[in-house]
């Protein structure tokens, strides 16, 4: 169970966009691929990723070990009470 | 690159070329921040002329690379900042009490240990006292453009065979990092070089061997030897000394050297606007030093301004160099901080104010 | 992986980490425990100081290919050879990555830098060096492996490794080392994705991955 930090009810998935420098490693471990580069852009100019749904996020968690920067954070909320 | 014609180049490139026209053909260095761009440079131009460059293991092997091409006769060159010349202090001291010729060029950055990468002048102790053991010496020439830098480096390697004696290019960060115009010397030919007797090529028929070595176990012997060394400083100290004066009938002087020299320059020209009788003394030798630029002020000159990039430390010899009734006064930043025009001519207002100018 | 392991294995209020010059040197703005920087190469001899003034202290070093591959040798096989009980994590991008992409002792047959423009010459230069295999033949070792981070799956593995490394170091069994493959887009020229692709068609095929010491063939 990958939990890193703050969860906020309902997002599995949670990007602190200053920390992301659009390098694309999470948009290629994604078992569902639903995580793509935006076109937002954060105060360094750098595109950050994001996920299509909340919905479709299995919370395996990949995206968030592979970032070199620790951008993202990844919860179970429904899992939390094991 | 032709000959003659100017052309822009970054100063740590500018010294590579200028040590490929002096017949350099061998470069043994490592990466230390901010003289990257000289093995850079070298490790694409030598292969360019038929010569070789090795990124060696650290700055330790590198000078010990140098000590045994410079033994076996060739013109050769290392280059590094700071901490990697601090390496390469056992090396520069096996290279002088070997007798051996070379060019070491010191991008010198703030200190002491890491420090910082932004330029600084520290190593001006560690240069000119020896920062490696024994009494030795070598000549230290500190440029304060690129041009000089490349008449200083293409004339280093003539200076450093005549003596067979170690010669250093002391820039800093900022002289290794800027950009200006330039025009080299024309390339030479290292095979129009003489043949260097005592180098060990292998004896390949020669009668005698040839040793190249530092070690004297018998004292006498030592001795011996360390008075002939101090014979040769004592020829070096005669004839390699270089300075500039501007306004050589000033009352006062700023004393500085490389980029503090070129800062220092626009502070003498606003002194000088102001009223003020200012001139700048430029060593370009810092070893051996130019004392006796300042005794030829003495009597005229009624006071000088240090400035350097560092705590203080040419300015001891300036003190050395000047009677003691001539206040010498200090004015210097440090860490890879630069001083800046208004503070100096500031500081130099001070004194004057201080030593009763009315002027 | 690093802070996680040192808060789940409780080590981070006695760590002390070593970051000596080069990419690895501000580490110490990364980790939150006690740290030294060190010279460029010389931190085993720093890590060395430090366990032997502080024999349960979680001492553990962090360092890039040229420091201790290239500056660095003396001072990790004597280390290594001395059974010094420390973790010693090794990231290798096969490219001195601080100063701006020079060669490296691990940079590969053909592979271009600032300093090795027309791609590294094997003949001038040498063959890259695998400083994990060659620490295998030392007595003192306890613990060596080589990880990668180039997907999940090795990720994981890699935590694994350092795992063990760092247990072998709180047991008191010797020297451990984990190598790790690592990228350098920058350095490189390409970008992350690329040099993801990069590490797996050339550096993978001459730097082996698994675990070539382990604390079980200690005696």
């Amino acid at each position: 169970m990958e939990i890193h930090g703050r969860c906020i009810v309902g997002s599995k998935w949670i990007l602190e966009p200053e920390r992301c420098k659009g390098c694309g490693l999470c948009t290629t471990v994604c078992p569902k691929e639903i995580v793509y580069l935006s076109d937002n852009l954060n105060r360094q100019g750098y595109r950050t990723s994001a996920i299509t749904s909340q919905e479709a996020c299995i919370s395996c968690g990949f995206c968030a070990l592979i970032c070199p920067d620790v951008a993202v954070e990844v919860s179970r909320p429904e899992k939390s009470e094991r | 690159m032709t000959e003659g014609q100017l052309q822009m180049i970054k100063g740590n490139e500018a010294v590579a070329e200028a040590g490929v026209r002096a017949g350099c053909r061998f470069f043994f260095g490592y990466p230390i921040t901010p003289q990257n761009e000289l093995p850079e440079y070298m490790s694409g131009r030598l292969s360019e002329v038929g010569g070789t460059f090795l990124q060696a293991e650290s700055e330790v092997a590198a000078i010990n690379m140098v000590y045994g091409a410079a033994g076996a006769g060739v013109r050769v060159m290392t280059s590094s900042s700071s901490p990697g010349i601090s390496l390469k202090q056992e090396g520069i001291s096996y290279i002088a009490g070997a007798e051996l010729p070379c060019v070491i060029v010191n991008m010198v950055r703030g200190g002491p240990g890491l420090g910082s990468i932004q330029p600084a002048q520290s190593d001006y102790f560690q240069s000119t006292k020896g920062g490696g053991h024994g009494d030795y010496r070598m000549v230290v020439l500190a440029p304060a453009t690129l041009q000089e830098m490349v008449d200083l480096t293409y004339e280093a390697f003539d200076i450093a065979d005549r003596y067979r004696n170690p010669v250093m290019i002391q820039g800093d960060g900022v002289i290794g990092q800027m950009m200006e115009p330039v025009a080299f010397p024309p390339l030479m030919d290292p095979a129009d070089l003489p043949a260097k007797e005592w180098a060990t090529t292998g004896r390949r028929g020669r009668d005698a061997l040839n040793l190249i070595n530092s070690l004297y176990l018998d004292p006498d012997e030592c001795w011996a030897h360390n008075r002939k060394l101090a014979e040769k400083y004592a020829r070096m100290e005669q004839a390699e000394v270089r300075y500039e004066i501007d306004h050589e009938d000033a009352d006062y002087f700023i004393v500085a050297y490389g980029t503090t020299a070129r800062i220092a320059r626009r502070s003498v020209k606003d002194l000088r606007d102001a009223g003020h009788s200012v001139g700048l003394l430029r060593p370009i030798s810092l070893w051996p030093f130019p004392s006796k630029a300042f005794e030829g002020l003495a009597g005229q000159a009624r006071g000088y301004l240090t400035v350097e990039m560092s705590l203080g430390q040419m300015v001891e010899d300036v003190r050395l160099s000047v009677d003691s009734s001539t206040p010498v006064e200090f004015y210097g930043t440090a860490g890879g901080v630069m001083p800046r025009h208004q503070d100096i001519t500031e500081q130099m207002e001070k004194l004057v104010a201080r030593t009763g100018d009315n002027r | 992986m690093i802070a996680q392991l040192m808060d789940e294995m409780e080590l981070t209020d006695r760590a002390v980490g070593i970051s000596p010059v080069g990419c690895a040197v501000f580490a110490y703005n990364y980790l939150d425990c006690d740290f030294q920087q060190a010279a460029h190469g010389r931190a085993p001899a720093v890590a060395t100081g430090i366990k032997r003034a502080w024999p349960d202290a979680f001492v553990f070093a962090y360092q890039g290919d040229g420091d201790l591959a290239s500056i660095g040798t003396a001072e990790i096989i004597h280390a290594a050879s001395r059974g010094e009980n420390i973790s010693v994590v090794f990231i290798n991008n096969a490219i001195y990555g601080m100063t701006g992409g020079q060669m490296a002792p691990t940079t590969l047959e053909g592979q271009r830098t600032t300093t090795s423009p027309a791609g590294r010459d094997l003949k001038s230069t040498g063959h890259p060096m695998r400083m994990t295999e060659m620490l295998a033949t030392l007595p003192g070792v306890a613990y060596l492996a080589r990880g990668s981070c180039h997907d999940v799956k090795h990720i994981k593995a890699t935590e694994r490794y350092l795992r063990k490394a760092f247990e072998a170091q709180e047991a008191g069994h010797g020297f451990g080392m984990v190598e790790i493959v690592a990228n350098c887009p920058t350095n490189w020229g390409m970008s992350p994705v690329e040099s993801i692709d990069w590490i797996k068609e050339n550096m993978l095929p001459y730097f082996p991955l698994g675990e070539f010491r382990t604390t079980e063939e200690v005696d």
